[in-house]
């Protein structure tokens, strides 16, 4: 028996959820990355259910790409974070608030 | 013609213009001479117009000056129309412009801005020319409103005094009233007949309506007592009398105050298609003649009697005009321009010679000291009161013998005004010229003097066409007169039965009986006495309390709603929304201003507010 | 080469990937040690990895476990470690107001409502695709993948090669320490 499709898709949107709350939630700047972590492999499982579904291989490929992109976002976001908050005690975001109105 | 007729209209503005140009420089004699000179020159073109017209056959004439508006259906020209009326108001308007122009050289001798005077006076008597000479209601209103305009300059002369700069305000207010309903008339006939053009008019006036042919009477009427000083529009000109003495000869006495009368003559084709607009011009002329004629019965101010005297006379002119007798009221509108610019320029060389006094109470036994201004002064005063054989006495016994014709009771009222006429002014020359002097005071103890000759000339003109004035119109001369001489521009009115030729002497015998019963009335009460609480009211005086009542139901509301306007709407209503316009909008951004808070959480948090938003208008999209 | 003759219940498989996934993400959202949470996350990939390969994804899921779980958290924890925040965080208050309300408001929306969305287009409304071959299992997967990334998708492959450089560069550049500037390279 084939587990549907669907049920895929609702993880993959709980998933998504969880991890947007996470990233509206905590304050700490790391934990907000593994956040964003979360939601882009939410969308990754999108993908591949699609592409089983529909016996289509492109959305594979996009998963790989994803994964490129998201491995490079990293990289660049982790090299900011620490040229950030070197100097800094904590990695509370909402000590960046320079651009208050 | 054509040429003739465009220089009688110019030669005032030409004067006017060269006087502006270049009246600086120029002396008050080189002024005078001018100023004069021009209006003479008008005069003596109008007399070469008027042989010319009676030697043209058609006994009209349109001489066209430009095109002016030429918009959708609405055609009107830059036009005049020389015809019998036409012409014979120019012959007065200029011949008396022009003795009182000389007449003003002697009287306003070293008033400051003589040149301003003499310069109002000329463009006046442009204007009044333009608006007697329009071959169309749009002309004729530019002229309207022109001596409108004149004649508050000319009222509020001696500006720096409050009573005379409120006297012009409130003459040119009251005139503007009056000119709605020249403009509603306008609009009313152009939406019947699509023309303004008093030709086309009077051809279309046939087709119209009694509706509203009854409502353009009305409106014209409206216009005529703004203009012509009647009820309800009249108080404006005893006040105007602050103005110089030769402006109330010409402009108040002969001039402009009988454009209105002109105008109703002038649309009597209208009117003739309006027996209801005819019978309310009647019932407003009688009435205010007699009105008129009471207040003039208590008034001290020489020059406010004659005031009063010409909203009287002049309502007998509409009244004739109301019962459909066009030619008298054009013919006692002549006698009275000659008789009371005569009165009035006699009460201004009196007041001359006194050194400014107006009050009648200060006056007295001026007759010997004034060989001149008293013999053409009683001939004014003759004439006025009906006396034969002056003009007076056949122009209002024209208008009297029409209106019994027609309506037995305004013949009434007519007589008894006569009666009053009589007395008032015969109590004017007994205070004035007779009885005991009591002037001495104004004069420091000299007697007065005669005027010069610049200002005794135009009396003894006047007085002489006072004398002969009759003739123009003698009730026997059926073909040599006025009458027959307007008839065919005049509108028609039904006929009625004219009075015998016996009739006629009994009404003729009526006017004289009721003038001397007043003329001896008066000599017997006033010749000893100079107040009288018998024969005087504070009623009269205050001229049946009229401004009062004006300013309780018109003025004092306005000024509160001003005062309204000014302490209420203004602050807190007009600058209240544009104040709080920017009152809004600085509170709106400084609460849009707590979004930008600095934390990105929480414009995180605002975007994914905002995908919320979109999924649930695409769920709801596709249930 | 992942056999796949085993018979476990697709079922099975799927609740496992579920919970670990779930797990994991609650985890990552609620340890207050960003060390702990670190942990957390590797869990959760774990979980996608098991539900790629219950979706034929083989290769998708040996990337996953390599580069995801194995380069990406590893990085985190370097950075954690580097940063010297590996001490547990307080997390009771919040000084945003209303930010947790908010925020719980809106996810719980979004989630419901694309759930209804999908629920209401018969969870997969495409075509199935007739152009391809259905989706093969092991190495035929790898196959597939590859022949797809390297034809049809080159232009993508290439520009996410640039990109890579491009990132390695710029967080070396990001990460150097500051230097104090000499004289000479004011002027210059």
């Amino acid at each position: 028996m084939n587990v549907p499709a669907a049920w895929y898709l609702i993880l993959a949107a709980l998933l998504f959820g969880v991890g947007a709350f996470g990233l509206l939630t905590r304050r700490s700047v790391l934990i907000m990355f593994m956040c964003l972590e979360l939601m882009l492999n939410a969308v990754n499982l999108t993908f591949v259910t699609f592409s089983r579904s529909l016996s289509d291989i492109a959305g594979q490929a996009s998963v790989f790409f994803v994964m490129v992109v998201a491995a490079a976002e990293v990289t660049v976001g982790l090299g900011i974070v620490v040229a950030v908050f070197r100097q800094r005690a904590s990695t509370s975001v909402d000590e960046l608030s320079g651009l208050k109105g | 013609m054509a040429h003739v007729a465009t220089l009688i209209l110019l030669m005032p503005l030409v004067g006017y213009l060269f006087v502006l140009a270049n009246g600086k420089g120029l002396s008050e004699r080189a002024i005078g001479v001018v100023a004069t000179g021009v209006v003479a020159l008008s005069f003596v073109l109008t007399v070469v117009a008027f042989f010319l017209l009676l030697g043209h056959s058609d006994r009209e004439m349109t001489v066209h000056l430009f095109n002016w508006i030429s918009v959708g259906s609405l055609h009107v020209n830059a036009a005049l129309l020389v015809d019998p009326l036409s012409i014979t108001m120019c012959l007065f308007v200029t011949g008396i412009s022009a003795l009182i122009h000389l007449y003003s050289i002697g009287y306003m001798k070293g008033e400051k801005d003589f040149r301003k005077f003499f310069l109002y006076l000329n463009l006046f008597v442009f204007s009044m020319l333009l608006l007697v000479l329009a071959n169309n209601l749009l002309v004729t209103f530019v002229g309207w409103e022109g001596v409108g305009v004149c004649s508050y300059w000319l009222v509020s002369y001696y500006f720096d005094r409050d009573s005379a700069a409120s006297a012009g305000k409130k003459a040119f207010l009251y005139n503007r009233v009056g000119d709605i309903g020249l403009l509603i008339a306008m609009f009313l006939l152009f939406h019947a007949t699509h023309t303004l053009n008093y030709l086309g008019i009077f051809h279309a006036a046939g087709t119209l309506s009694p509706t509203v042919a009854t409502l353009t009477v009305l409106a014209l009427l409206l216009a005529a007592t703004g203009k012509s000083a009647q009820i309800p529009l009249f108080n404006w000109l005893p006040d105007a009398m602050e103005g110089p003495t030769p402006v109330s000869a010409l402009i108040h006495a002969a001039t402009m105050v009988t454009a209105g009368v002109f105008l109703l003559v002038r649309m009597s084709p209208v009117l003739a298609m309006s027996p209801d607009g005819r019978a309310t011009i009647a019932v407003i002329g009688g009435v205010t003649a007699f009105v008129a004629a009471t207040i003039a019965t208590s008034q001290k101010d020489i020059k406010k009697v004659l005031a009063f005297s010409t909203v009287s006379q002049i309502g007998y002119m509409v009244l004739a005009v109301g019962v459909g007798a066009y030619s008298a009221a054009i013919f006692l509108m002549i006698a009275h321009a000659f008789f009371k610019a005569l009165l009035f320029l006699g009460s201004g060389s009196v007041i001359h010679s006194l050194n400014g006094e107006q009050d009648m109470r200060k006056m007295g036994g001026l007759a010997k000291y004034l060989p001149l201004t008293f013999p053409t002064f009683l001939i004014g005063w003759l004439t006025i009161s009906g006396i034969p054989p002056f003009a007076g006495f056949f122009a209002k016994g024209d208008v009297l013998t029409n209106v019994f014709e027609h309506n037995k009771p305004l013949w009434v009222l007519g007589i008894v005004t006569a009666i009053l006429t009589a007395y008032y002014m015969s109590r004017l020359f007994v205070l004035t010229f007779r009885g005991t002097e009591r002037f001495r005071e104004d004069t420091h103890g000299h007697d007065p003097h005669e005027s010069p000759w610049v200002m005794t000339l135009p009396l003894v003109v006047l007085a002489v066409l006072s004398i002969l004035g009759g003739l123009i119109n003698l009730p026997w001369a059926h073909g040599r007169s006025l009458a027959e001489f307007l008839n065919p521009v005049l509108g028609y009115v039904p006929h009625v039965a004219a009075a015998s030729t016996a009739a006629q002497w009994g009404l003729a015998a009526v006017d004289v009986a009721a003038a001397v019963f007043g003329l001896l009335a008066a000599f017997s009460i006033w010749r000893n006495i100079t107040e009288s609480s018998r024969y005087e009211s504070s009623f009269l005086e205050h001229v049946w309390h009229w401004d009062d009542f004006y300013d309780a139901t018109i003025g004092r509301p306005l000024t509160e709603v001003a005062v309204f306007s000014d302490e209420v709407i203004e602050p807190k209503v007009i600058d209240g929304a544009v104040t709080g316009i920017a009152v809004a909008t600085r509170n709106s951004a400084e609460g849009l201003r707590k979004l930008q808070s600095g934390f990105a959480r929480q414009y995180a948090l605002a975007m994914v507010l905002g995908f919320a938003v979109i999924i649930v208008y695409l769920v709801a999209r596709v249930h | 080469m992942i056999a796949s003759t085993y018979a476990v219940p697709a079922i099975l498989v799927f609740v496992t990937s579920a919970l670990l996934i779930l797990v994991g993400a609650v985890g990552v959202i609620t340890v207050k040690n960003p060390v702990h949470a670190a942990i957390s996350l590797i869990m959760t990939l774990f979980g996608v990895a098991v539900a790629f390969i219950a979706q034929s994804a083989d290769f998708l899921a040996a990337v996953q476990v390599i580069v995801y779980a194995g380069a990406i958290v590893v990085l985190f924890l370097f950075v954690i470690m580097f940063l010297g925040v590996d001490r547990p965080t307080r997390m009771n208050v919040e000084p945003l107001v209303g930010q947790r309300s908010f925020a719980a408001v809106g996810v719980v929306i979004t989630v419901a409502g694309l759930i209804t969305l999908m629920a209401s287009s018969h969870w997969v409304s495409g075509a199935k695709s007739v152009s391809g071959h259905p989706l093969a299992r092991g190495s035929e997967n790898v196959k597939q993948l590859g022949t797809a990334v390297f034809t049809t998708y080159l232009f993508a492959f290439e520009a996410t090669s640039a990109l890579l450089i491009i990132a390695v560069v710029g967080a070396v550049l990001l990460a150097r320490r500051e230097r104090a500037s000499t004289p000479e390279e004011v002027n210059a």
